[in-house]
């Protein structure tokens, strides 16, 4: 008989680690799923993972019960995402000099026919991931989860362990601070 | 390209519905939790020289404490009668042996 995730956990905290497992097995794949939004190598997304799998695991004493176990996880990934973005800081200062052919395509595209461009242009994907490489750690964490996976400003003040106005000033900001990285992509790359 | 003739507003919206329309895959690499189980399970295993060492340093600290006790009840213990010369007991002492392995030959 399969056991419910009460049981599991309980069972962890009585010492029996081998039911971590079914654990990770079944919220490995919103893990991924997250850790894929703020990085992009493979090597640092499976780092990200195995991290926040392991910090699980020692603050299991942690978790209540009060709310399901999947938020409360998905508290602790964000929180590892946050950490990663502001370990990895001195690498978001590429220019976009170096844009790919397809991507200074769309771009002119858009300048001229801004209505005709796609969304769902392999380029555009890859711009969006470059212009998000640039933001600062708190403005990228605010802006996915704000405007690209559409969360309200309550959950990502539960979701981040930030104010709910702290939340709302850091949104201001992140905005602003995207629309000047976008000023400055058609001048970085032909001026 | 002309600066002037791009809306950043616009291009914002345009990326962020490229980002939205493409969402992040959910794969997980063959045979992760059993990764993650064996870290788990070596890093307990690691976890004995910690114990150890937790031992060590409680040891040594008893040990201190032990030095000291025994340093301060020889210093402020009352002295006795045979207070001769500490020199001269230290070196018949030292080399009672010697005398006695004379003695003998």
């Amino acid at each position: 008989m399969e056991r419910t995730e009460a049981e599991l956990i309980a069972a962890v905290l009585a010492g029996d680690a081998a039911s971590f497992e079914p654990l990770v097995q079944k919220y490995s794949p919103r893990v991924f799923a997250t850790a894929r939004r703020y990085a992009r190598r493979e090597s640092e997304v499976e780092d990200i993972a195995q991290e926040v799998w392991l910090k699980a695991f020692d603050k299991l004493k942690s978790f209540r019960g009060e709310a399901p176990f999947e938020h409360w996880l998905m508290r602790l990934t964000v929180r590892t995402c946050y950490d990663f973005l502001r370990g990895h800081q001195r690498n978001r200062e590429s220019a976009f000099s170096d844009l790919t052919d397809p991507e200074s395509d769309w771009l002119e595209r858009f300048v001229t026919q801004p209505e005709a461009v796609s969304e769902n242009a392999e380029a555009a994907r890859l711009l969006v991931a470059r212009v998000l490489e640039r933001l600062s750690p708190s403005a990228r964490l605010i802006i996915t989860l704000l405007e690209i996976e559409d969360r309200s400003v309550k959950e990502i003040a539960a979701l981040t362990g930030w104010s709910v106005p702290l939340v709302k000033v850091r949104a201001f900001r992140a905005r602003a601070e995207m629309r000047k990285i976008l000023v400055k992509l058609p001048k970085d790359k032909y001026l | 390209m002309n600066q002037m003739s791009m809306n950043p507003v616009e291009l914002q919206k345009k990326l962020i519905t490229a980002a939205r329309a493409n969402p992040p895959g959910r794969e997980v690499p063959y045979a992760f939790e059993k990764r993650v189980m064996a870290l788990l399970a070596a890093r307990s295993l690691n976890g004995h020289p910690v114990l150890w060492l937790r031992g060590l340093w409680q040891a040594a600290v008893s040990c201190v404490a032990i030095a000291l006790m025994i340093g301060a009840w020889a210093l402020f213990s009352p002295a006795t009668d045979n207070t001769g010369d500490l020199s001269q007991s230290f070196e018949s002492t030292l080399l009672a042996a010697v005398d006695q392995g004379a003695q003998t030959q």
